[in-house]
Parts: C-alpha cells; structure tokens; sequence
C-alpha cells in the first residue's frame, strides 16, 4: 500500500458499491424506470440485421396499453382463444405455486419457489414456441410445463421426491426434468443452462433440423461466466437459439444492480456481441408472445440467436427459505409500474368483450380444484420426510450407465451399515 | 482381467506404425466415419489440425459442421458439449492444455458428471475431453500440469490415460462409445516417443517399440482395465501415462525383479489387478508426475493397505511431483525421474 499522503494533489479514489434506491422502511421508488408508451417500439423485419435495430436493446416493447387495448406492431394478433388459454395456464400456474408454497409451510417439502408476478413469460413463450422446441430453463419456468401440458400430479411427485417423483429423489424440489414436454434438467448452479442451450440449438443445426432451443436465466445470473460464453459461442455459429433474460430486479437480496443493471439494460449485452437484442415488457403477455414468436422465426430462418431482456418484478420472495422484509421495501409489489400479468391480460380481454369477471371467477376456482385435486392424488404417493420413497439401492443407480465395482462394494457397505442399525 | 479385445478388423495382415498423436488422430477418425453423430471441436483443432496435430486432416475430411474451432473459452466448450450431448451428439472436445481445463470445471462436475443421475437418465453426457497433459516438455507452469487426481474425486466422471499409441486408439475409441463424460488426458511428452526419464539422452521413436502397430481400424481397449506391462515378484510398481516407460526403464536399468502395472484408466480403478499383484509381492510402489499431497497416489496408497495390509513387507510408497507450482527451468529437478525412482526402490526393498 502507498502512502496516500505523498500524492496530495490527486483525489482519494473511491469505490462504487450499489445500493438499491430503496431499503426496508423507506418508500418504494422506480423513478428510475422509464415506461415508454405501448406501442411505441418498432417492430423490424424478421430478417433485418441486428445492426439495424439497436436502439430496440434499451427501449421496452409494449402491446398492452393501459386501457387494455393491444397496440402498435408488435401486437401478435391472437385468436380470443389462445388468449383465454394463455390467461387460464398463468391462473393455474399461479393456482399451483399458492398450493405449493402452502404444501412447503406445512413441512410436506423442504423447498418451493414461487414465479408470482412472472407467469406471463414462461407461459407466453411456450405458446409462441413450437411444442418440440427445447427449453433449458432456470428454476422460476413452471409455467412452460403448466402451459405445455405437464400433468401437475407428476410436477407434484418431483416437489414431494415421493415414490412417483421418476427423478428418483434425487432433485431439489422444483428442479424438474421432463424429456416429452422439451424441458431440461434444471440445475442449481446458475446459467449453467445457457451455454448448454446453445449447443443444443448448434447440434439441432448441424444436423439440419428445424427444432431450436432457448434458455432462460436471471438478471443477476447475467453475470456468470457461463452467460457470456453463451452469448459468444451463439453469435460466433449463428446458433438457433433465444436466451431469455429475466430481469425480475432482484437476485435474492441483491438488487440488478449488482449484476451491471445500473450502467445499462440487460438486452444490452446482445448490443457488444453483434446479436439480436430486445427489451420486453415481461408483464405484457402480448409483447411477450411476440418478441419470442419473432426471435423464433429469426431462429427458425438461419438469422441466429436472439438475446431478450423480460422486464419483469419478482413479486414474492426468492424461496421458501428466504423473508425479502429484511432488505427491500415493503410496497415495492404495490408501487411497480407495469403491473400484474395475469390482471392485464384479464383486462385487455374484458375489454374487447371476450371475457367477464364471473368467468374470470369460475377459472380462478377451477384451476383451485384441479390444483386440489392433483394434490391430493400426489400425496398418495407420500410426502418428503415421511418414510423413505426410494429403495435404498437407488442411490448407487445411475451415476454411470453400467454401475462400477467400486459403487457396487459401497453400495454392499451402506446395506450392511443399514442392517446394523436395524433398518 | 488386463486383457484387450481386439476385433477380427484389427489382425489386418500389414499393421501400420504410428506414433501418440497418429493413433489418437486414428480413433477420431475411425469413430467419425462409423458414427455420424460424433464431432470434434475446439480451439485451433479445425483447419489447422490441432496445435499438436491430433486432429490433422479430420476438418477436410469430414466438414466444417462436424470438426471446428472454438472461442478460446473453455466453460463454453464444455456447456456447448453438454447441450450437444443432450440433443442426441457424442462430441470430442478438445481442451489444448490440461492447464486450460479449470474454467470448464463447473460444466464438467455439475454438469456433464450429474446429468445422467439428476435426470434419473432422461439425459446423459456421452462427452469424450481430450486434454494434453503432464510436463518435461519446458511448458512452464501453464502448460505442464497433471490434474487428473481433481477428475477420479468426481462422482459421474471417468479418467483415462494411456501409454502407448495402441493403448491410445483402443481407449479413446471405448472411451467415445462410452454413454458417460470421459475425461481422456494425453501424456504430451510421450507423444512422438516413449521416454525413459532420463532427459539428456536422444528420444527414442515410437516406431521401435512394439506397442506403435496400431491397427488401422476399429478395435476397442475396455475402460476400467489395467495392464500389467512388465511381470515380476519382488515389487508392484502403479503408474500411468509418461511415468510408465520412466519406471519400467529404472526396473531394467536396476535389475529389479518389479511387477510394472499400467493402470489405463484411474476411474473406475481396476483394483483387483493392483491387489493381486501387491498380495504377490508384499511391495507397492506409486509413481505418478502430478503434485503429491491430495494425488492419485494417496487413493491407490490408501486401497492398497485396505486390501494388502497384511501381505505388506514395507509401507507403500509414492513417487510423485513435488508440492510447488512446474518450475520452467527446474523442471527435470521437479520431474519425478530416474534417481527419484531409484532412491524410493532402495527404501522399499530395504527390509
């Protein structure tokens, strides 16, 4: 260390360390987020160079105005039935995640994450993709499997690692794997997923088919080295593929400026690598559906990877296990400025005279009792914690295709370590 | 139990001569012919061949789409593999240094290793990495490195080595038919040559040594099999990769009555070959190039004295590299050569 007093001349450097603009006890404020008018962004040609639409990386496209109304080019049109399916998978995965979080605090699980106030992302991009399209998702895309048709009892299994959960038990709960339904083992350690996604859609390229793959990742997981690899290696090989940033502002208790959010967008990150960018109101299930309809046709149509900044706000806590009082504002949910996803999808089809309150009622009841009814038939299967759901032998099943002498001598120890306690 | 199965393709009448790198160059190129879904990629291993030649004429042969390059990036060499794999591919990653191989750890141990296990098989990794290992090449400390030890620690992996170019070809043909991630590390400094350890002497050509007729086409050396390369009775000597050639050229150089034994692969260990030979001799003697403390020697010293205590004569002993960084111009005072093996065979012939 040098003295600082030998260079009286020059200023004491100091060092930046972000603080959010609002801690517990204070006023919510996002001042600092500019909501442009929907409708406004311009929606480029399919096949247009990301040179050419740059400014689309910091601006937000919106379809949803605050009427209601479906707005500007970007609104994709859809039929009141894809609409009103689209609005009964976000209840439902909304419905399930109330269920889920309450089976947790009742000590059925040891773990839940709930998507509250995202659902429209997961649930809009799995309209827009094709079915057979390949989701490498993080932990908070329920809402793919719900709207891909995932029977919620088998989601259940997974969560209760009973003995119908086919992960064997070996997952935290939530941290799904369903082959038939295009979804990928979720992994606990973050971003992971993305550099994996793009080498699925590199694969799916090579061999000159027409599936492309997309992932998903947080705001703050951006910041994993993971991340940028993946944003290299699809734009170096043009990779059929859409990464999915959702910017819901926090990372646990580490607000998106810890991941960069304050110098620029997220969307951004496409801007140095030469590749699609798009920023997306991620409550306006509209905008959602059409900027992944159009990254995918970009995909489909060999003109690469498309990299989307979903605005969104992580409405509820991070985890079962996490309590956000300590560290953000109580009213931040209440103050957010582009609303619920689920209330404005509702809205907009009230207000073109496609839906009402009593059968926005009897949805929300419906998707209650089916949620009910698929819970009661998972708990059939048992529950975590009590008794064991898988022979004990399993452990040693699957860490290689064909099990090693070595696992198998251990696997005779543990049967023996379990006859001498009596078990 | 140290048996290779060598397919009928393989007694062709000429067989040819190559040395490491042609035979490594010879698996790929035989697997990429039989197995449309194998692909080779990494950093300059495209046009260019490799920066050791291994996958010299591979690009030409079989397309851009199938043998490419790389961003110099290793965590995303590895990811892209594991993505590859779960699509339905069976790629070869090259890693150009063992050294280079830590920012793709991540990708390999929570990834590639548990995707088998964690999806109950719904996905696996059938992910071959090749990696360039091991000093007395002057690579300094970036280029010299032998972290194998950090692989056998990871449950899902598989770790290969081999010593010879017939060894090489058969290995890293199972090793890419195997369905789970192999982590295939290649000897550099044996190469072009076996090596006797004693670095100021002329190298020797593979072409000279009965283990360079490699058969041009498909045959397979199974994983998990050791070979026992020289019989003996009064000593077992473990090693793998270079370290084999150092020690069976002390044991003949010496005299010694040594039973020298090729592991091959590290995981799974083929233990029952190793306890056989040390319940024989009552001796065991590990060698291996990487840095002691935490090394493979002190799994293989530790299984030794679970199963052979009692027909122990002396304490195991480990020849190995030493605690410190692979020092440029220090190397051969690093390396684990001639008169470290020499001085450890003393000490545990002693009694």
């Amino acid at each position: 260390m040098s003295d600082a007093t030998s260079r009286p001349n020059l200023p004491p450097l100091r060092l930046h360390v972000p603080e959010p603009p609002a801690r517990p006890g204070e006023e919510a404020n996002f001042d600092h987020v500019t909501v442009p008018p929907a409708g406004e962004a311009r929606r480029p040609a399919a096949d247009a160079a990301p040179a050419d639409f740059r400014d689309l990386a910091y601006g937000l496209v919106r379809v949803l105005d605050d009427d209601g109304r479906a707005v500007g080019p970007w609104d994709p049109r859809l039929s009141p039935d894809r609409l009103r399916t689209m609005l009964r998978h976000m209840a439902l995965t909304r419905a399930f995640d109330e269920r889920m979080f309450r089976a947790q605090r009742q000590g059925k699980t040891s773990f839940y994450m709930k998507c509250t106030g995202e659902e429209a992302i997961a649930v809009a991009q799995a309209h827009a993709l094709a079915p057979d399209d390949m989701c490498f998702p993080s932990y908070r895309q329920q809402g793919l499997l719900i709207a891909r048709g995932c029977p919620l009892v088998d989601m259940m299994n997974q969560i209760y690692s009973n003995s119908g959960d086919k992960l064997m038990g070996r997952q935290l709960p939530i941290m799904y794997s369903e082959k038939r339904f295009g979804f990928f083992s979720i992994s606990g350690n973050l971003a992971t997923q993305v550099p994996q996604a793009v080498g699925w859609a590199m694969a799916s390229a090579i061999k000159g088919d027409t599936r492309i793959a997309a992932a998903w990742c947080g705001e703050g997981s951006t910041a994993e080295g993971d991340f940028h690899s993946a944003c290299t290696f699809s734009a170096v090989y043009q990779a059929p593929v859409i990464l999915n940033v959702v910017n819901n502002q926090w990372a646990i208790s580490s607000f998106s400026g810890f991941a960069g959010g304050e110098a620029t967008t997220f969307a951004a990150r496409a801007v140095g690598h030469g590749i699609a960018g798009l920023r997306v109101d991620g409550n306006d299930a509209l905008a959602v559906y059409a900027a992944t309809e159009w990254a995918a046709e970009r995909a489909r149509t060999n003109q690469g990877p498309t990299l989307i900044e979903f605005f969104t706000y992580r409405a509820e806590a991070h985890s079962t296990s996490d309590d956000p009082s300590g560290y953000r504002s109580a009213n931040e949910g209440a103050a957010w400025p582009l609303g619920d996803p689920i209330a404005r999808l509702k809205q907009h089809l009230i207000t073109t005279g496609e839906w009402d309150e009593e059968r926005h009622a009897a949805m929300d009841r419906d998707c209650a009792e089916e949620v009910k009814a698929a819970q009661k038939q998972a708990e059939t299967n048992g529950i975590l914690g009590h008794g064991m759901h898988q022979p004990f032998d399993t452990m040693f099943e699957g860490v290689f295709e064909n099990t090693p002498a070595h696992l198998l001598e251990q696997a005779r120890q543990m049967r023996d370590e379990r006859e001498a306690a009596g078990i | 139990m140290t048996d290779t199965i060598v397919s009928a393709e393989a007694e062709a009448p000429t067989t040819p001569r190559m040395n490491m790198i042609q035979a490594i160059n010879s698996a790929m190129d035989v697997m990429m012919e039989r197995d449309p879904n194998v692909v080779v990629m990494g950093e300059d291993v495209g046009f260019f061949g490799g920066v050791f030649r291994a996958t010299a004429g591979l690009q030409a042969k079989y397309g851009k789409t199938r043998v490419f390059d790389t961003p110099i990036n290793e965590c995303g060499i590895i990811g892209v593999a594991v993505g590859m794999g779960a699509y339905g591919l069976r790629p070869v990653p090259e890693i150009q240094f063992a050294d280079y191989i830590y920012p793709g750890m991540d990708q390999l141990i929570s990834e590639a290793a548990r995707l088998r296990y964690r999806s109950a098989g719904e996905f696996t990794a059938p992910i071959t990495v090749r990696s360039p290992f091991g000093g007395g090449i002057f690579g300094g400390q970036t280029h010299s490195q032998s972290p194998e030890a950090i692989f056998t620690h990871v449950a899902g992996l598989k770790t290969v080595i081999p010593s010879t170019p017939y060894d090489a070809k058969g290995l890293l043909i199972a090793a890419i038919e195997d369905n789970d991630p192999v982590i295939f590390f290649e000897p550099k400094r044996i190469y072009n040559g076996p090596f006797s350890g004693h670095y100021d002497r002329p190298v020797q050509p593979w072409s000279k040594h009965p283990a360079s007729e490699v058969p041009a086409g498909h045959y397979r050396v199974e994983l998990g099999k050791a070979k026992i390369v020289r019989p003996g009775a009064g000593l077992t000597i473990l090693a793998y990769g270079t370290m084999v050639h150092v020690a069976l050229s002390v044991v003949e150089e010496q005299g010694i009555d040594a039973e020298v034994i090729d592991l091959r692969t590290l995981l799974p260990l083929d233990i029952d070959t190793v306890a056989a030979s040390v319940e024989k001799t009552g001796r065991c003697l590990i060698v291996h190039e990487a840095t002691r403390t935490s090394g493979f020697g002190a799994e293989l010293s530790a299984q030794v004295q679970e199963r052979c205590f009692y027909a122990l004569e002396a304490p195991v002993e480990r020849v190995t590299g030493f605690d410190t960084p692979y020092p440029h111009s220090l190397e051969w005072a690093y390396f684990p050569g001639p008169v470290r093996i020499r001085e450890a065979i003393k000490k545990i012939m002693k009694d």
